[in-house]
């Protein structure tokens, strides 16, 4: 653009811009103000703060991380994530070097059946049925066992894989390499970069997800922190009334249902965030082989 | 011996054979384990379904929980209504992150733009439990930020209480679900927009057209066939809407009658009141429409662009 803008040009981008920063700014604040409420003194923060945190104090988290159920429950979305993860990526990526394999008969066939997976759906009741009758119904298995496979990252681990060099796996076959070598030592260390993004995005839906949690594990030591932050905005959890004497009698500070709603709040988006930048940089390719695929 | 060694490359070729199939068929029983079999389930929707007895010991009732839809017509119809109202507003909605995506195409500080963007997606990864606490604590009436914000323009009296409000939960909805998805979506226009030949742009200049020219006449075609595949999606998804989990956390006693919708309709007959044959038929009948829909809407797309949407 080496030509001078129009006044009408010049009103547009400035607007524009304008917008665009509001846009930005509005997508961020919920998240700083619950932020700013966390570390703020809880009775100061009750009568009402917008932009900067009124006395800062760590009252509140030192409350819940002293609170054995919100441990527990952090312990248990994190062990989802971290197992649950790497069986979605270690399952889905050796079925997509299995479906690469020109070896494979039926290979069309099996590969449609997965795929059709992807558009089925029995709904609820049909499904909670089945995971009952598999002995799933309150085991820590649930999380990490009907995700193993996912259609979908199968078929961007596979589009990956297609495009490596073949003579590679054929030089390896020739030293003798079997199946499992192979995968192990030749193709999976190629594949990194789409195991690197499928192993993210993997981890930030085990992170997120709290419905299967929700409707078959009751065992209160199985609770996700999703769906304990939930509950503490569900119901005056009673829990934050035992905080409340315990804090008073540790110190003058005192905690309020709210304040200790939104530190748990910000436990539980903190590791979004903190991945939140390694996701960017795979999630523009991811999101356009899917919508090569889809 | 040429004969002989041959004999023995085969073998081991066909042993190899059957070892992939093997492992493969591993996979493929365990799919078809968590994918297919629950859709045998159901069966339950023909049942008077007790649950913690074997299968094979329930009664069988025919289409009575099927009648039972229609005979409790008068509830289910406002679900109904709930469901595609929501859906539809979705639909209408559905060229907001279109334009979002051209207005950021269009600035001028491509760094900016950039940053917008990753902004505007965050929200996209963090679940509806977390939406609905960080909404909630924004929107509370008494200490949330927007009545604090409020009061310094209306006086210390004004609350509002945004999530409670019957006559605009759909639209907090709508709004809630933009604030969630806009950015990503427009991450996939975006992407649709770098696949446009980047010489049309450089004919239109020379042929003197403007901006709003160009983004009319090249960019608009350009992503119109990712509009359509995701607004396709959008009409087969019309009985689900954003789902079970965007409804049921936002649900109190105050906006319930609003969004209340079909897969909430269906927990709480199911496992709530534990008539599961009629939560079944139900779930079953959405699966089967929406199914009927995705079929149309690949019809449409066959008949109008020439071109299936799989």
């Amino acid at each position: 653009m080496r030509y001078k803008r129009k006044p009408s040009q010049i009103a547009f981008d400035t607007i524009n811009t304008i917008f665009m920063v509001v846009v930005g700014i509005a997508c961020l604040y919920p998240f700083y103000y619950i932020f700013i409420y966390s570390v703020s003194d809880p009775l100061e923060a009750a009568k009402g703060i917008a932009f900067l945190p009124k006395n800062p104090t760590l009252a509140n988290y030192i409350m819940i991380f002293q609170d054995s159920n919100i441990i527990n429950s952090f312990f248990v979305s994190a062990a989802r994530t971290v197992l649950g993860a790497s069986i979605t990526v270690l399952c889905s990526a050796f079925l997509a070097y299995l479906f690469t394999n020109p070896l494979l008969p039926m290979r069309k066939g099996l590969y449609k059946f997965v795929i059709i997976t992807m558009y089925l759906s029995s709904g609820l009741i049909p499904w909670y049925v089945t995971m009952s009758a598999y002995g799933l119904k309150n085991k820590f298995l649930l999380y990490i066992v009907p995700s193993a496979v996912n259609a979908f990252f199968m078929i961007l681990i596979k589009t990956y894989m297609e495009s490596l060099p073949a003579a590679l796996s054929e030089s390896a076959e020739l030293d003798g390499a079997g199946i499992f070598a192979l995968f192990f030592r030749v193709i999976l260390p190629l594949c990194l970069p789409v195991i690197a993004a499928v192993a993210v995005f993997a981890a930030v839906g085990q992170w997120n997800s709290w419905s299967d949690n929700f409707f078959l594990v009751k065992t209160p030591e199985l609770k996700t922190l999703q769906l304990t932050l939930y509950e503490y905005f569900q119901s005056a959890a009673p829990s934050v009334e035992n905080m409340r004497d315990a804090a008073a009698s540790m110190s003058k500070r005192t905690v309020t249902l709210s304040s200790i709603r939104m530190s748990i709040a910000v436990v539980t988006v903190i590791p979004i965030f903190a991945v939140y930048p390694f996701m960017m940089r795979f999630f523009v390719k991811g999101i356009m082989l899917g919508a090569v695929k889809g | 011996m040429n004969l002989f060694r041959k004999q023995a490359g085969t073998s081991t070729f066909k042993r190899k054979k059957i070892k992939i199939l093997a492992i493969t068929m591993v996979f493929i029983v365990f799919i078809f384990a968590f994918s297919y079999v629950p859709l045998l389930g159901w069966i339950i929707a023909f049942l008077d379904y007790k649950p913690g007895i074997s299968m094979f010991s329930q009664k069988f009732v025919g289409l009575d929980n099927f009648k039972l839809i229609f005979s409790s017509w008068r509830d289910f119809k406002t679900i109904l209504l709930n469901t595609l109202a929501l859906s539809g507003i979705n639909l209408l909605a559905m060229p907001v992150p279109l334009i979002f995506a051209i207005l950021l195409s269009q600035m001028r500080s491509k760094r900016l733009s950039k940053m917008v963007q990753i902004v505007s997606s965050l929200p996209n990864y963090i679940s509806y439990v977390l939406l609905y606490t960080v909404f909630f604590c924004l929107l509370a009436p008494s200490d949330g930020a927007v009545n604090v914000i409020l009061r310094q323009f209306f006086g210390p009296e004004f609350t509002s209480n945004l999530l409670a409000d019957k006559n605009i939960a759909w639209t907090m909805q709508l709004f809630i679900g933009l604030f969630k998805t806009m950015g990503y979506s427009a991450i996939m226009y975006i992407a649709a927009m770098s696949g446009i030949d980047q010489e049309l742009y450089d004919a239109a200049d020379v042929d003197g057209a403007g901006r709003f020219a160009k983004v009319i006449h090249i960019t608009l075609p350009g992503i119109s066939s990712t509009f359509f595949v995701l607004f396709l999606l959008a009409i087969a998804n019309m009985l689900s809407g954003a789902g079970f989990e965007q409804y049921y956390v936002f649900q109190n006693p105050m906006v319930m009658s609003k969004i209340e919708v079909l897969d909430t309709y269906i927990y709480k007959i199911g496992l709530q009141q534990n008539n599961f044959g009629f939560a079944t038929s139900t779930g079953m009948l959405k699966s089967l429409l929406s199914i009927g829909l995705l079929m149309g809407a690949n019809k449409l797309s066959k008949i109008i662009r020439g071109e299936s949407i799989f």
